[in-house]
C-alpha cells in the first residue's frame, strides 16, 4: 500500500557521511541547494519575494497576508469544535445519539429525519459522521506529537552533536525509513491485541518518526556553523542556553510544516488501517470503519460511503495545504 | 570514488538496513503476547502431544534470536516460512507476481506519461491558470486516501457507468487493470508532475537555456530537447523510487477490486490473522524496496556525475 509521503529534507548539507546516497530518500540535493526537493508533496508554488518577506517582516505577518491560511485555519477549528463536543453538532438534524439505532430502517437513504441517510444498522450517517471525528484528530495529533518530540530530542543530538550520537540515529532512521510507512504499521498491528486510538497512535508515530528526525538533522547541522552560533559559542554560553534560544529558533521552522503535513498523512494512514480491519475496532466510531462496512454494500447504498469520504478527504486536505502554505513561510529553501 | 566502492558500500548498507529491519518485523511480530498455537485450535483446546509437536516444529521454544536466526537462514535459502496450514509462503507468492507486477507497472506507466505531460504544461505556463489548477490538482489527489478512491472509482466507473470491470482479472490486461492502475498511480502522479513542474522552472531559468535563447533557437526546440533532457534526472529518481512503493503499495487496490496479487494475498492473510504469511510477504515487500531503492541511487550515481564523484 501507499507509504504516506517521506518527505525529502530539501537541504542538502555537505556533512561527511552525505557521500553516500541516502538509502530511502535519494538526496536528489547534491552540495547544491537549489535542486528542487524529492518531496511527495513540494511546496505550493510561490514567488521568490515570499521568502524574504518572511525573513523581513516574520512568519506571522506573512501567513495572515494569505487567503489559503485563513480556509484552512478556519476548517480545522470547526474540526477541532466538532471532536470537543460532538453531540451539539450531532444534535443540529435532531439525531444526537450516534448508537440510537432502528434496524429496521437500515441502509436508508437521506431524508429529512436523517440528513446523510442511515447506515445498515440503521444508525444515523451524520451522527456517527461527526463522532467519528474526534477519533481520526486524536489519532493523528497523537501520532505526529510523540514522533515530532521524539525527532526534535534525537535529530537535534544527532545534527548538533554528531560523531556517534549522529551514526547512531543516521542508521536508527535508515532502519525504519526501510519500512514502507503502512506495511511497517501492518506488521506491527497485526501482532497487537487490543486496539484503541492511543495504541495506534503509538504504532503510527513509530513510524513517522524518521522522517521529521531526519530534517530536524539536517536542520540543525546548517544552523549549528552559523555565526551567530559561533558567536554564542564564544561567548561561553550552556549548550542547552544555546540550543534552546540560537538553533531551535531557526532550525525548527521546515520540521513544523512537515508535521502539519505528517497530522494529514497519519489521519490517512489510520483511515486505511481500519479500513483494512488493523486500526480501531468496533464499537469505537471512526471514518475508517464507517467507510468498512460500506464498501461491501456500495452498490445499493452509496450515501454510507460518501459522506464519511467527504469528511475524511476535508479533514486530509485542510492539514495538507495548511503544512504546504507553512513551509513556503517557514522553510525559504523549498520552493 | 570507483565505482566498485561505491557499489560495495551500497550493497553493505543494503545488507545492515535489511537486517535491520527483518529483525524489527520479526520480534514485533513474534515477541508479542498471545499465542499462535492456541489461536490454531479456536475454541476447543488442542491435544497436549499435539501442541508440543507444532511448539518443536516451528522452534517456539527457543529464544527469539534463535528463532530468527533459524528463519533468516531459511530467508537466504529462499525460503519464507510455512503458514500454520503447511503451505508455502514462497510457494503462494510465487503464483502472485505476475498481477502484481503487471498493476505497478500499468500504474508506473501512467505516472510516467500523464504526470511528466501534466508537470511540464505546468511549468510552462507558470503563475497562469492552467499551473494553478495543476497545483490545486495534485493537492486534491494526495489528499485523498487511496482506498477512498478506489472504492468511489469502482462505483462511478465499474458499476455506474459500465465503462471498466468491477472486480477480478477476467477481461485481462489492459481491461481489468487500468482502473486499479490508476488508482494507485495517483498519489505518485500528483508528486510527479509537481516535481516535473518545479524542474522545468529551475531549468528555465538557468543560464544555459538564456544562452540558447540568446542564440535564437526556437523554443520548441529549447523545451523539447534540452529543457525536457535536463528536468528530468529528479522526476527519473523519484520514478525510480516509486516502482519500489508501486509494487508494495498495492495492498489496498488488490484488496478492493480483488486482484489476485501478493498485496490481496496480505490482505487476505491480514483478515484470517496468518502471522506467519503477514510476515513473509511483509518481508518479501519490503525486500524488493529495499533493492529497488539501492538500485536507484546506484542508477543516480550513474546518471549524476557530482554524487559519482563526491
Amino acid at each position: 500500500m501507499r507509504d504516506t509521503g517521506t518527505p525529502g529534507t530539501g537541504l542538502g548539507d555537505p556533512g561527511p557521511d552525505t557521500t553516500v546516497p541516502d538509502t530511502t530518500v535519494p538526496d536528489t540535493t547534491v552540495p547544491d541547494t537549489t535542486v528542487p526537493d524529492t518531496t511527495g508533496l513540494p511546496a505550493l508554488d510561490e514567488n521568490v519575494e515570499h521568502s524574504e518577506q518572511a525573513a523581513r517582516r516574520g512568519v506571522w505577518r506573512t501567513l495572515r497576508r494569505r487567503v489559503l491560511f485563513w480556509a484552512c485555519a478556519a476548517t480545522l477549528v470547526v474540526l477541532v469544535a466538532v471532536a470537543l463536543v460532538p453531540s451539539w453538532f450531532a444534535g443540529w438534524f435532531g439525531q444526537p445519539d450516534p448508537r440510537a439505532c432502528d434496524l429496521a430502517a437500515s441502509a436508508q437513504p437521506p431524508s429529512a429525519e436523517h440528513v446523510f441517510g442511515t447506515d445498515l444498522q440503521g444508525c444515523d450517517v451524520y451522527a456517527n459522521v461527526i463522532f467519528g471525528t474526534r477519533n481520526s484528530l486524536a489519532v493523528g495529533l497523537l501520532a505526529t506529537a510523540l514522533a515530532f518530540v521524539v525527532a526534535l530530542v534525537l535529530g537535534t543530538l544527532a545534527g548538533y552533536h554528531g560523531g556517534w550520537a549522529d551514526r547512531l540515529v543516521s542508521r536508527l532512521t535508515d532502519v525504519f525509513l526501510g519500512f514502507p510507512f503502512l506495511l511497517g504499521a501492518v506488521v506491527v498491528l497485526t501482532s497487537i491485541g487490543t486496539r484503541s486510538a492511543v495504541s495506534v497512535a503509538l504504532v503510527l508515530a513509530l513510524f513517522s518518526w524518521p522522517t521529521m528526525a531526519r530534517l530536524m538533522r539536517s536542520s540543525v547541522r546548517s544552523v549549528r556553523v552559523a555565526e551567530h552560533v559561533e558567536a554564542a559559542r564564544a561567548m561561553g554560553l550552556r549548550t542547552g542556553r544555546i540550543l534552546l534560544h540560537y538553533v531551535l529558533p531557526n532550525a525548527i521552522g521546515p520540521v513544523v510544516a512537515v508535521a502539519t503535513i505528517m497530522v494529514g498523512s497519519v489521519i490517512v494512514a489510520e483511515s486505511t488501517l481500519t479500513f483494512l480491519g488493523l486500526g480501531l475496532r468496533a464499537p469505537s466510531i471512526s471514518w475508517g470503519l464507517q467507510l468498512a462496512s460500506a464498501q461491501s454494500h456500495f452498490q445499493t447504498a452509496p450515501h454510507m460511503l460518501v459522506f464519511p469520504s467527504i469528511f475524511l478527504t476535508v479533514t486530509v486536505l485542510a492539514m495538507i495545504t495548511l503544512g504546504d502554505v507553512l513551509r513556503d513561510t517557514l522553510d525559504p529553501q523549498s520552493r | 570514488m570507483t565505482a566498485a566502492r561505491l557499489v560495495t558500500r551500497r550493497v553493505v548498507e543494503l545488507l545492515v538496513v535489511f537486517v535491520g529491519v527483518s529483525f524489527v518485523i520479526y520480534a514485533m511480530v513474534f515477541a508479542l503476547p498471545g499465542d499462535p498455537i492456541a489461536a490454531l485450535g479456536g475454541d476447543r483446546p488442542l491435544p497436549a502431544n499435539v501442541v508440543a509437536q507444532l511448539r518443536e516444529q516451528f522452534h517456539l521454544d527457543e529464544p527469539v534470536w534463535r528463532q530468527y536466526l533459524y528463519w533468516l537462514s531459511a530467508l537466504l535459502h529462499g525460503d519464507l516460512g510455512t503458514n500454520f496450514a503447511g503451505q508455502s509462503v514462497a510457494d503462494k507468492l510465487a503464483l502472485r507476481w505476475p498481477v502484481t507486477i503487471t498493476l505497478a507497472l500499468t500504474a508506473w506507466l501512467i505516472e510516467v506519461v500523464v504526470g511528466v505531460a501534466l508537470g511540464l504544461w505546468a511549468g510552462l505556463r507558470r503563475g497562469r491558470a492552467a499551473d494553478k489548477a495543476v497545483l490545486a490538482g495534485t493537492i486534491l489527489a494526495s489528499s485523498i486516501p487511496v482506498f477512498v478512491v478506489a472504492v468511489s472509482a469502482q462505483l462511478l466507473f465499474g458499476v455506474r457507468l459500465g465503462w471498466f470491470p468491477v472486480a477480478g482479472t477476467a477481461a485481462g490486461w489492459p481491461m481489468s487493470y487500468l482502473l486499479p492502475a490508476a488508482c494507485v498511480a495517483l498519489f505518485g502522479l500528483a508528486s510527479v508532475a509537481r516535481l516535473m513542474r518545479g524542474s522545468v522552472i529551475d531549468t528555465l531559468h538557468s543560464d544555459f537555456v538564456r544562452t540558447l535563447r540568446a542564440k535564437g533557437l526556437p523554443r520548441k526546440e529549447i523545451v523539447g530537447v534540452h529543457v525536457m533532457r535536463n528536468s528530468a534526472i529528479p522526476v527519473l529518481t523519484f520514478l525510480a523510487v516509486d516502482l519500489g512503493y508501486l509494487l508494495g503499495g498495492t495492498v489496498v487496490i488488490e484488496g478492493v477490486f480483488n486482484l489476485p496479487g501478493v498485496g490481496n494475498l496480505l490482505f487476505q492473510a491480514i483478515r484470517a490473522h496468518e502471522g506467519p504469511t503477514v510476515v513473509g510477504v511483509s518481508t518479501a515487500l519490503i525486500l524488493v524496496f529495499l533493492v529497488t531503492n539501492a538500485l536507484v541511487d546506484l542508477l543516480h550515481a550513474v546518471l549524476d556525475p557530482r554524487i559519482r564523484h563526491a
